[in-house]
């Protein structure tokens, strides 16, 4: 059987065009061979496509036809969604849109910026800031004037002393030697004990042609010393005797080693002896003692010629001078000691006992 | 909305008469009655008319094969299933020339079409290779296939059209035309 002869026949099977005999001849020829059956499957299915394509492109034109009779212009303008013409606006150029505002921001900062107006720097805040500074200046200037005037006020023992020297004691009472000339001109005199306690003191006697002055402590908070372990020698001592001193030439208590030398002090004056020992101003009005512990002398002073010379006023010149205090000054019993407890003693051990009788001048005036 | 909306819109089951009896006046109304508001979604949505046409057509082809099936069963309102059709239909237009935004702005309520549409789509493929083949397979085959095949005449009638001496002649040449139809078909 040809091809063509078999598709003959398929249509005619499918269109129904087949007498009952042929039709059942066909059923069992399908039936018995499945590449006929797939055939006339194929064939079918193929020809449906057409016909349904003709019904797609029939009908097609019948809906053009009809479409051609509608006013889309107008129906698209009534239905468009006239309010949110800005929306339509935005969904069709948004990035556009975008671009276009970008540029625009930059430009403006950029205008901003080249003119300046970006700029923290105000124009009105320069001058203001001047103005405060002026106001700043000002305001310290009259603050230091206030601080000196506040200062020029203050007077009396809290400012440190004008001049210092030494003293030591005569008796535990508190009558203290020292020279006249370290408290020539005071308004007030304190003295200052080897613990840093200071006590207001009273000139009760002054023998400038000695250089010798006399104090009383006068301050309630000082406390009786106690006997002074020293004598006071009214012989003279001889050349070449080996002496010492205590004094404040500065904030701390110094010992100063020294022999006497000559007879007579500056210029051959009588009342003085020359020492070897190193003094410095604050030493002046400082106990001379000899070996023993006697007192033989009060440092006077330095000669600036001769390095080395010390002068201090013999002991016996002291005891005069005290013994012309007139009574009525002296409101404590004035009575020197006579009895020498150092001795005995080694130098330290002599030095050790000493210090608590030997005291720091401070003299203040204005 | 407008005067152009109160067109006569039929009722559903007129519609599925019209369109099993093959009935233009029908098929006129109901497409009438619809394409407002599927050129409200198109052109809201990034759109013009002729796409809409387009759109809308196409959902009617869908609807019309569907009733002519006989399985288009009325579980949801016509017009729904319309503008479903319509949607999905769009929203695979849009994305296909990149113009999606992310989201579509509707007017109705929707049901999920999907399948329907993808089977549509399939066989809207077979179709357009069948135009082809018969655009290529040139004449007089073109028309021997659309006289017999489609517009079922007879060979009698296809034998005097052409000019063939006799029935077997028109036999061989018909069968001839349709075996390089189907060549160019299944080549596609």
């Amino acid at each position: 059987m040809k091809d063509n002869q078999l598709l003959e026949m398929i249509e005619r099977y499918l269109n129904g065009e087949m007498t009952v005999e042929e039709s059942a001849q066909f059923d069992a020829l399908r039936k018995k061979d499945a590449t006929i059956d797939a055939k006339i499957a194929e064939h079918k299915e193929f020809t449906t496509l057409l016909k349904q394509y003709n019904e797609r492109l029939s009908l097609q034109s019948r809906l053009d036809e009809i479409h051609d009779e509608i006013d889309v212009h107008t129906l698209k303008d009534d239905l468009m969604a006239h309010p949110s013409w800005i929306v339509q606006l935005w969904r069709h150029h948004h990035s556009k849109i975008s671009v276009a505002a970008s540029v625009a921001i930059f430009a403006v900062l950029l205008t901003l910026y080249s003119t300046g107006s970006l700029t923290n720097k105000d124009p009105r805040v320069v001058p203001l800031r001047e103005e405060i500074h002026r106001i700043d200046v000002a305001q310290r200037n009259l603050e230091n004037k206030t601080n000196s005037i506040i200062k020029s006020d203050k007077t009396g023992p809290t400012i440190s002393a004008k001049f210092r020297g030494t003293g030591f004691a005569l008796t535990g009472n508190g009558y203290i030697v020292t020279n006249y000339h370290v408290i020539n001109g005071a308004d007030s005199v304190y003295v200052q004990n080897a613990a840093g306690e200071s006590f207001h003191t009273k000139v009760v006697y002054t023998e400038p042609q000695y250089d010798v002055a006399i104090l009383q402590i006068n301050d309630p908070a000082f406390k009786n010393l106690g006997a002074v372990p020293y004598r006071f020698k009214k012989a003279k001592s001889d050349l070449g005797e080996t002496v010492y001193t205590l004094g404040y030439p500065g904030d701390e208590i110094k010992f100063g080693p020294g022999s006497l030398t000559a007879a007579t002090g500056f210029k051959g004056d009588t009342t003085e002896y020359e020492l070897f020992i190193p003094v410095n101003p604050g030493n002046s009005g400082g106990p001379l003692l000899d070996d023993k512990g006697n007192v033989i002398g009060v440092i006077t002073g330095k000669q600036t010629q001769t390095s080395g010379a010390a002068f201090a006023v013999k002991s016996n010149y002291l005891l005069k001078a005290i013994q012309s205090i007139p009574a009525d000054s002296l409101n404590k019993s004035l009575i020197l000691n006579t009895k020498n407890s150092l001795a005995k003693l080694s130098r330290t051990q002599q030095v050790e006992k000493l210090r608590t009788y030997v005291f720091m001048v401070k003299v203040y005036n204005q | 909305m407008n005067n152009q909306l109160n067109v006569e819109i039929p009722s559903d089951s007129e519609v599925i008469i019209g369109i099993l009896n093959n009935s233009d006046s029908v098929l006129k109304k109901l497409y009438l009655g619809y394409f407002p508001m599927i050129l409200q979604l198109v052109v809201n949505n990034n759109g013009d008319e002729d796409e809409a046409k387009d759109i809308y057509q196409e959902a009617i082809i869908v609807l019309y094969n569907k009733v002519k099936r006989g399985d288009f069963e009325l579980s949801s309102k016509l017009k729904t299933y319309i503008y479903s059709i319509c949607r999905r239909l769009w929203l695979k237009r849009l994305k296909q020339l990149n113009r999606y935004g992310g989201d579509i702005k509707d007017f109705q309520e929707y049901l999920p079409v999907e399948d329907e549409v993808e089977k549509h789509e399939e066989r809207d493929m077979q179709l357009n290779k069948m135009g082809d083949a018969l655009k290529l397979l040139g004449e007089p085959c073109k028309t021997i296939m659309e006289d017999f095949y489609m517009h079922n005449r007879s060979m009698q009638d296809i034998c005097e059209r052409f000019g063939y001496t006799n029935s077997d002649n028109a036999k061989t040449q018909k069968y001839k035309c349709l075996q390089r139809l189907k060549k160019l078909f299944f080549q596609q």
